[in-house]
């Protein structure tokens, strides 16, 4: 069945190429079905084609050898078919296509409605490049075409204001994480002659040392820092949000932004040769989940929340493989992508009925009027808040035990990770408050309503994945883990505690998630009034977390307002000096010519006078020649 | 025999004579006749040389004048004529859209 793993790639690419040429002649909901099938088409291949190797019948990675691209660089068009991109394929493809049929009732109406589909297609194929790719030549080709899509779609809707700055600020920092990203790879050539992760991922101790592995390591997680939305490069993705709610579920939330914490993982051997590259992953983990959910708990927007939210648990990622705990990590991803994929889509049912509107002030008790979205939405908060035994505790816990059985710096990991569990918790309560319960602050003329069924229908699977998906992996059942553990059979994988302090452990997550929501529930079901009393007694420290740490406005000003002014000096030059140059040439060229035209007087016999005084001359000074 | 001499200050006068004659007259054809004078001016110096040094080039470069100088009246008064039809006039003052 391995033979037709390409048509995971293909179907979605054919679905932008056809969609591209022939989309804007298409009646509305064609072009969402065309893309919808070619998504879950993709999908139903990824799981045929996944049944063997779930039964244990293909225990190595398999390789589909497609065709020659780079062989000399050891970069061919091959696609590495192991439980690692297995499990990223089924996900991107899975919630992928929930999204797609999302997208058919959420993007209804809009005038560019196939033009979204062939974007959406594109980005899965694109996705799918990067995590079934053999080699890192393949993986970068998907990790800018990824980034290329998200810069599309967040750009979609480009006659607004915000979304082209939007898009354009996205591309930007991505760019500066793939400047580390290109130089890791090209350390990756010089010292194995290859892109190939046949050999570079094999035994790579035998080629570097410790201090090239640091390098590398540390550039690949520039690299990831850009593309998911990581201390100091995080700033696009809360911007991003600029772009249509379902694209921001599957490329902000789900899929695109998880591209790092898979590349950690899958270069994984890399990392560990090097202690310092890898606590550098945790530490930048951790500090980007405490900092976003400190964030997230101050917003009012209801995407923006989640956006925080986004970077908070990606950062929960980094901690996971930071920690040499990948499958952890990874597990984590895929949880997340369920249930964070679920909140943006709920968003996107809220905002929906709500004639677009995104500020949760102006929202509460819609938990009567979208019974589906509500519950559903109930779900999505409960698991990320880590309420077992939703998915978003088992995974949590599995992270962050794992960081506390590492020992050392990993410990004071653990504990921040902990207090941003507690954050998380109470963010996500107040978000589900804001919306869904209290007293409706609604706008006039708004009378919310529950979403048509292609958009409740996505919305009960992926509860049911949050409800149950993080099953897959507890402490009692490993599935996932003994899923992976061919991929990371060769490294030094750290596993969670084992007896007494595993269920310690276990106990103090369930407090603190438990805390997080009660605290949540008492600070938000009693009246504004009471709140807003004292809030404003901390309206100062408010402010700063309000505005992101200031982290935004210290990159205005550190970084855009000195290149600007630089710019502006290049441009002063480019007028001053370079122009007056240019134009000084052309002045005097043109001076010359307007005196020697004097020497044209349109006479015949000024012109005569001319040649014969020259006849002359030329007589003189032959015969005064000849005479010497 | 005639002192060559004679000959080439017969040809200097009719060349002098053919110069003044375009350096003065605006008349496009009287300019054309006063440079027909000029070349046959120097026809005669040509022929001269010739038989001073008892060498056929000097006749045979009169052929090349005389077939040159037919092909340019040729195109000359076709001009002229154009002009003419044009302003009713060949004054050569008139003809200057050129000036500078």
């Amino acid at each position: 069945m391995t033979d037709y793993v390409w048509l995971i790639i293909a179907l979605p690419l054919l679905g932008a190429v056809v969609l591209h040429l022939v989309g804007s002649r298409l009646k509305e909901p064609l072009a969402g079905y065309i893309a919808s099938v070619m998504s879950i088409g993709a999908f139903g291949v990824a799981v045929a084609a996944a049944i063997p190797v779930f039964k244990g019948d293909i225990g190595e990675a398999e390789i589909i050898h497609l065709w020659d691209w780079m062989p000399s660089l050891g970069a061919s068009f091959t696609i590495q078919w192991d439980p690692l991109s297995i499990a990223m394929a089924l996900l991107v493809t899975g919630v992928g296509s929930l999204i797609h049929v999302y997208s058919i009732g959420y993007m209804h109406g809009d005038e560019r409605f196939s033009r979204y589909f062939t974007y959406l297609n594109f980005f899965a194929a694109s996705m799918l490049i990067l995590v079934l790719a053999g080699n890192f030549a393949m993986v970068f080709l998907g990790w800018e075409l990824v980034g290329l899509s998200s810069y599309l779609l967040i750009g979609f809707w480009f006659t607004h204001d915000l979304p082209p700055a939007a898009a354009k600020k996205a591309f930007v920092l991505n760019r500066v994480g793939d400047f580390g990203f290109l130089i890791a790879l090209m350390l990756i050539f010089k010292h194995f002659g290859t892109f190939d992760f046949g050999v570079v991922l094999n035994n790579p101790a035998a080629q570097i040392a410790g201090g090239t592995a640091t390098a590398i390591g540390l550039l690949l997680l520039l690299g990831a820092t850009g593309k998911s939305a990581q201390m100091p490069l995080f700033v696009w993705l809360p911007d991003a949000m600029a772009g249509p709610t379902p694209a921001s579920a599957l490329i902000h939330a789900a899929t695109m932004v998880t591209a790092g914490v898979y590349m950690v993982a899958r270069t994984a051997p890399i990392f560990d040769l090097s202690t310092t590259a890898l606590t550098t992953v945790a530490l930048v983990g951790v500090v980007t989940a405490f900092i976003a959910a400190t964030i997230a708990v101050v917003q009012n927007d209801i995407k923006k929340v989640l956006a925080y939210s986004t970077i908070s648990q990606l950062g929960y990622m980094f901690i996971g493989v930071g920690s040499a705990a990948y499958s952890a990590g990874i597990f984590h991803l895929v949880t997340h992508a369920f249930f964070k994929a679920l909140l943006f889509l709920g968003a996107g049912s809220v905002i929906h009925s709500m004639g677009g509107e995104q500020d949760m002030r102006k929202m509460g008790g819609l938990f009567k009027k979208m019974k589906v979205t509500g519950w559903t939405m109930a779900v999505a908060t409960l698991a990320i808040a880590g309420i077992p035994p939703l998915a978003g505790f088992w995974s949590k816990d599995e992270i962050l035990a794992a960081a506390f059985a590492r020992g050392g710096v990993y410990q004071a990991i653990w504990a921040l990770g902990l207090v941003t569990a507690l954050l998380t918790a109470f963010y996500m309560t107040r978000w589900f408050f804001m919306v869904f319960l209290g007293e409706p602050n609604w706008d006039e003329g708004i009378e919310p309503h529950e979403s048509p069924q292609s958009m409740s229908v996505p919305l009960v699977i992926l509860a049911v994945l949050a409800a149950v998906g993080g099953l897959m992996n507890t402490p009692f059942f490993t599935g996932f883990s003994n899923f992976l553990h061919p991929v990371f059979a060769a490294v030094h994988e750290q596993h969670a505690p084992d007896g007494t302090l595993e269920y310690l452990l276990l106990a103090i997550s369930i407090v603190v998630a438990v805390a997080g929501v009660a605290a949540g529930w008492l600070f938000y079901r009693g009246s504004a009034e009471a709140r807003a009393h004292l809030l404003e007694r901390y309206a100062l420290r408010m402010n700063f977390f309000e505005n992101g740490w200031n982290i935004n406005s210290g990159y205005e000003r550190f970084v855009v307002k000195p290149l600007g002014t630089l710019a502006e000096g290049a441009a002063e030059f480019d007028n001053k000096v370079i122009d007056s140059a240019v134009n000084g040439v052309a002045s005097v060229v043109g001076w010359t010519g307007a005196k020697l035209q004097l020497v044209q007087t349109g006479f015949v016999r000024s012109y005569g006078v001319g040649i014969l005084s020259g006849t002359i001359g030329l007589v003189v000074w032959i015969l005064m020649s000849r005479g010497r | 025999m005639v002192d060559p001499s004679w000959y080439l200050t017969l040809a200097a006068l009719l060349f002098v004579i053919g110069m003044a004659g375009v350096m003065t007259r605006r008349n496009a054809l009287i300019m054309f006749m006063s440079i027909e004078l000029m070349l046959n001016a120097v026809n005669l110096t040509f022929v001269a040389g010739g038989i001073g040094y008892a060498n056929p080039e000097g006749q045979l470069a009169v052929f090349f004048v005389l077939v040159v100088a037919a092909a340019e009246v040729v195109v000359g008064l076709a001009i002229v004529v154009s002009v003419f039809r044009r302003r009713r006039s060949v004054n050569v003052d008139d003809l200057s859209e050129l000036k500078g």
